[in-house]
C-alpha cells in the first residue's frame, strides 16, 4: 500500500510539473466539442439533441490522446524493469499510475463538460447524469487503455495502434453512458445505464491490471 | 545465504546467445561476467533479475528454486541497467525517494541523504535531475545501492560514464557491501576492481 501511494505522489507531481498532457488533453476536448456547433450551426434543437453524444465521443478521443505516454515514459527510461522486479505485485503498479492517469486526465474532463454541455444547449436535467456517467465512464478508458499502452509498448506509431485495440472495446461504455443522459432527458429513470456502467468499472478494475502486468512483462523481456 | 543457476541455455530470436551455463555465488563472494559484446552478458544478468526468462535451466536463491517461490526474491537484490530510471522533473532526492519507498530500503536506516553522500551527490539533492551530467544520473542510479540493505547486486557495466573519482566511490561501496557478507555480480570489461571469481561467457557460445 505504501508502494501504491508513493507510485500515485510520483505520478502525479511528474504530471503537474510537466503539465503538458493535462492541458493538451484538456484543449482538444474543448476544440473537438467546438468544432460540432461551427459546421452543423446554432440550431438550438440539433445540438441539444447531440449534446450528451458530441460530448462522451470528443471525451474518449480526449482519453486516447494521452493513453500512450502511460507506461512508454517508464519503458525508455529503464524505471519499467525496476516496477516489474520490485517486491510488490505488478498489479498493484499498474492500478496506481492507472488512477493517476484519471485524476490527470479523466477528472478535469468531468470538470469542463458541464460547461461544454451549456455550449451545445444540454438540458439541466442532464447534467447532473452527464457527470455520473462520465464519472463512472473515464476511470473504464483509462483501465482499458492500460492495456492497449502495455499491449503496444516498444511499437512504432503506438498511438495509432492503441487506438485501433481498444476504440472498439469501448462501445458499450458509450452506448449505456450517452443513453443515460436521453433517458434523463426524456424523463425516464436512469438508474439500470448507470448501475450497468458500474458493473463494467468494476468488470474493468478486476481485469485490467491483471492483463496490463502480463503485458507489461512480457514488454520488458 | 546463496545465488546459483544451473545449466542455462539463453536463446533470444532464434540465436542461441549461450548454452548450458552454471554460476555460483555465495556471501562475500563477487562474480565478475566477462566477454566479448553480444556474448550475453546484459542477458544473463537480465535473466538473474527474473526480467528474461531462460530458454532452460533452473536459478536457485538459498537453494530454493526461484520461478516456484519467487517472492523470497524479489526485493532482495537491486538490478542496475544499461538506463537509468531518472526522472528530469523530479529532484535528485526525489528520483532516489521514490524507488527507496517502492523497494521497501532503509531497513539499514541509511536516510536518503547518507546514500547520496556515498556518491558526492548531496549538494545537488535539490537540483532537477534533467540538469545532471551523464555520469551524475549514473551515480544517483547507483546511489540507489548503497540506500539498500539487499543481500544481491546485479550490476550491468556500472562505470559506465563514471569518473575516476565515481569508479572509487563504487569501488569503496562494493568492498564494504561484501565484508558485510553480501552477493555482487557485475558485466564488466574493466579490470577487476575487487579481487573474486570471473565467469567468461565466451566459453558457453553455441558451436557447431
Amino acid at each position: 500500500m505504501n508502494a501504491f501511494s508513493s507510485l500515485l505522489k510520483r505520478d502525479l507531481r511528474l504530471a503537474f510539473r510537466q503539465g503538458s498532457d493535462s492541458v493538451m488533453v484538456i484543449v482538444f476536448f474543448i476544440v473537438v466539442v467546438v468544432l460540432f456547433p461551427l459546421s452543423i450551426g446554432p440550431e438550438q434543437k440539433i445540438l441539444a439533441r447531440i449534446s450528451a453524444g458530441v460530448i462522451w465521443v470528443a471525451a474518449l478521443l480526449a482519453a486516447m490522446l494521452s493513453m500512450d505516454r502511460l507506461f512508454a515514459a517508464d519503458y525508455e527510461d529503464g524505471s519499467l524493469d525496476l516496477l516489474v522486479i520490485s517486491p510488490h505485485p505488478t498489479e498493484i503498479l499498474v492500478l496506481a499510475k492507472v488512477l493517476a492517469h484519471w485524476l490527470t486526465t479523466g477528472l478535469p474532463l468531468i470538470i469542463v463538460s458541464p460547461l461544454l454541455g451549456v455550449f451545445l444547449y444540454l438540458q439541466a436535467d442532464g447534467f447532473w447524469v452527464m457527470i455520473m456517467s462520465l464519472l463512472l465512464g473515464t476511470p473504464i478508458l483509462s483501465l482499458i487503455g492500460a492495456i492497449g499502452a502495455a499491449l503496444t509498448l516498444g511499437a512504432r506509431r503506438s498511438g495509432v495502434l492503441i487506438s485501433l485495440l481498444i476504440l472498439p472495446l469501448f462501445i458499450p461504455v458509450l452506448i449505456f453512458g450517452v443513453s443515460a443522459v436521453d433517458a434523463a432527458l426524456m424523463g425516464l429513470p436512469t438508474r439500470p445505464q448507470l448501475l450497468i456502467l458500474g458493473a463494467f468499472l468494476l468488470f474493468a478494475t478486476a481485469l485490467s491490471p491483471w492483463a496490463s502486468a502480463a503485458a507489461l512483462r512480457q514488454a520488458v523481456e | 545465504m546463496s545465488f546459483t543457476g544451473n545449466a542455462i541455455t539463453c536463446i533470444r530470436s532464434d540465436r542461441v546467445v549461450f548454452q548450458r551455463l552454471s554460476f555460483s555465488v555465495k556471501d562475500g563472494e563477487i562474480l565478475y561476467l566477462k566477454g566479448p559484446n553480444g556474448c550475453g552478458k546484459s542477458s544473463l544478468l537480465r535473466i538473474m533479475a527474473g526480467l528474461l526468462r531462460p530458454t532452460e535451466g533452473v536459478l536457485y536463491w538459498n537453494e530454493e528454486n526461484i520461478s516456484k517461490s519467487v517472492d523470497s526474491f524479489l526485493g532482495d537484490f537491486q538490478y542496475i541497467g544499461h538506463q537509468n530510471a531518472v526522472k528530469g522533473a523530479l529532484s535528485v532526492n526525489e528520483n532516489l525517494k521514490i524507488w527507496a519507498e517502492i523497494y521497501n530500503l532503509n531497513k539499514n536506516n541509511m536516510s536518503i541523504d547518507d546514500a547520496l553522500q556515498a556518491f558526492k551527490l548531496d549538494r545537488l539533492a535539490n537540483l532537477p535531475a534533467r540538469f545532471l551530467s551523464a555520469g551524475q544520473k549514473r551515480r544517483l542510479n547507483l546511489s540507489r545501492l548503497s540506500a539498500t540493505d539487499s543481500r544481491l547486486w546485479l550490476l550491468d557495466e556500472p562505470s559506465t560514464s563514471l569518473d575516476d573519482a565515481g569508479s572509487l566511490c563504487l569501488k569503496e561501496l562494493i568492498n564494504s557491501h561484501l565484508e558485510r557478507g553480501n552477493m555482487v555480480i557485475m558485466a564488466t570489461h574493466e579490470s577487476s576492481l575487487v579481487n573474486g571469481k570471473t565467469l567468461n561467457l565466451a566459453d558457453f557460445v553455441f558451436n557447431e
